[in-house]
């Protein structure tokens, strides 16, 4: 098996502050990956360099066996990697459906259109004319994946989408997971709660201080094991 | 009577602000570019559309859509050369660029054509009038342009709201970074907003000329004013918003004629400072592209 995404050796940060030390992970296609870790431990850095909006300073990206190191993250949404970004990111002028639509501009094929969506979170399709800035957290965070959705991505990258919404509404987000995957989507999920991650992934990173600290299927790992590298067991300084 | 003809006659007047002044609208809401040679791409569009008249024979109105299309293609040369880098560097880079443009543009003007005016003839009809009963009357060519007017306002609204381009020019309005991670290319969705900005600018340009009679190189430093006030007047961002600025904006400076000769100019910035006062987000108000 060759992986779809994989990032080899990537350092990365912003300006004079590095973020991530010499980072390597890969994703096998169909696979959900949960990064785990801190807060600023440099999870969603990773992502960034996975789309394309953050371009690494050593190392390189690689999806379907191509270097895509030197392509926009515009150029990357086209071949299949779509982003959930933190905060959800709306457009606020536009409505639901409208939202929605702007995500099919990867122009790709595939099992996500607007019914899709709308069957998959059915409290949308009522809402489709309303503008997304009247939408509650949890309203717009179904909406950017349902956007990012419509692009028929191959890899699904999902920022947080737990952050700041009710328990009740990430329950039913993460309910949406396992439709989202039956197509045969890869899934990278970043995720401060380890429960979760544990319950959803086939596979785990956790990253701490811009490294990977620990690395394995979620099988052969223990929760104490996840906690150690979590809050990091040696007092190694970054940087 | 003469208030109520001199309103309507302001009406009509805001038409040709109104086509004007969405292109600045357009291209500022999506690319937050003041474009401050936007009134001189107005005379140049005039100029094609004259010069196209005066030395290759082009029949009157075939000049405006040879304008629209020459400026259409000067907009997306403009765009992919200049304006592209330019929004890579700083902030202020884009405007001053246009600032450049709009020395530029004029000057070239007087080089090849001198200061002298080109005419543009609509013959007969510039002088043609309806007669509206009671004493009201409305030119035939004001009409035309008005009619115009809401057409390519109408047609810029189907646009943006009904197309994909259009949403992807709003969400782009909102939000250019998200927009790239749906897989568009930023720089084509601004040579979209440029060209149909250029394009626009040229049929106000070419409508102003024949309402003028003709055109002269420098006459740009007074359309941009009236541009950007009709967007500040009508909110900023709103196709709508652009036709009652420039409405307002026509009516004040007719009503201020109706006054005195001196007073149109004086009335219509005074109307333009009364709003930006009082409502500063414009009579519409949207901060957004819609």
């Amino acid at each position: 098996m060759s992986a779809l995404l994989e990032v080899r050796s990537v350092t990365a940060g912003y300006g004079d502050f590095q973020a991530l030390f010499d980072v390597s992970l890969e994703v096998e296609e169909g696979e959900l990956l949960a990064l785990v870790g801190a807060n600023g431990a440099g999870k969603s850095t990773i992502l960034r360099t996975m789309t394309g909006t953050l371009s690494p300073m050593t190392g390189s990206v690689w999806f379907d066996g191509e270097d895509v190191t030197s392509l926009g993250d515009d150029a990357r949404a086209r071949r299949g990697i779509s982003l959930v970004p933190e905060g959800r990111r709306m457009f606020p002028s536009l409505t639901i459906e409208e939202n929605l639509r702007v995500g099919a501009a990867t122009r790709r094929t595939g099992p996500w259109d607007l019914d899709a969506v709308f069957d998959m979170i059915p409290l949308l399709r009522d809402r489709r004319r309303r503008p997304a800035a009247t939408l509650s957290g949890g309203e717009q965070q179904a909406v950017a994946i349902g956007r990012a959705l419509m692009g028929n991505p191959r890899v699904l990258l999902m920022d947080e989408v737990s952050l700041g919404l009710a328990p009740v509404v990430v329950e039913q987000i993460y309910e949406s997971l396992p439709s989202i995957r039956a197509g045969g989507i890869t899934v990278v999920l970043v995720e401060q709660d380890l429960s979760r991650s544990f319950a959803v992934a086939d596979e785990m990173a956790c990253i701490l201080e811009g490294r990977v600290a620990l690395r394995g299927p979620v099988k052969s790992l223990t929760r104490d094991e996840v906690t150690a590298a979590y809050f990091g067991t040696s007092t190694e300084g970054a940087s | 009577m003469n208030w109520v003809n001199a309103i309507l006659q302001g009406v009509m007047l805001g038409g040709i602000f109104a086509i004007a002044a969405s292109g600045l609208s357009l291209v500022y809401g999506v690319m937050r570019i003041a474009n401050l040679a936007h009134g001189d791409l107005m005379v140049l569009g005039g100029y094609v559309a004259a010069m196209s008249a005066i030395s290759y024979g082009v029949p009157v109105v075939i000049t405006i859509p040879v304008s629209m299309v020459v400026l259409g293609v000067v907009g997306w040369l403009v765009q992919r050369m200049v304006l592209d880098r330019a929004l890579r560097l700083e902030e202020m880079t884009p405007i001053l660029v246009t600032f450049g443009l709009s020395v530029i543009i004029p000057n070239v003007l007087v080089e090849l054509f001198t200061n002298n005016s080109k005419p543009l003839s609509i013959g007969s009809l510039g002088t043609a009038s309806l007669d509206l009963g009671g004493g009201l009357t409305v030119g035939w060519f004001p009409l035309i342009t008005f009619v115009l007017a809401v057409v390519v306002l109408s047609a810029l609204h189907v646009f943006l709201r009904r197309t994909q381009s259009g949403r992807i020019l709003r969400a782009t309005s909102d939000d250019p970074s998200t927009v790239r991670l749906m897989g568009v290319d930023s720089r084509r969705v601004y040579a979209t907003a440029t060209v149909i900005a250029f394009a626009t600018v040229a049929l106000a340009g070419t409508l102003y000329t024949m309402k003028q009679g003709g055109i002269t190189p420098f006459e740009g430093r007074l359309t941009v004013l009236f541009a950007f006030e009709a967007v500040i007047i009508g909110g900023l961002g709103s196709v709508w918003g652009t036709l009652i600025g420039g409405i307002t904006l026509g009516v004040a400076q007719a009503v201020g004629a109706e006054i005195s000769p001196d007073l149109p100019l004086l009335v219509g910035h005074l109307v333009f400072l009364t709003v930006l006062a009082v409502r500063p987000q414009g009579i519409l108000g949207r901060s957004s592209l819609a």
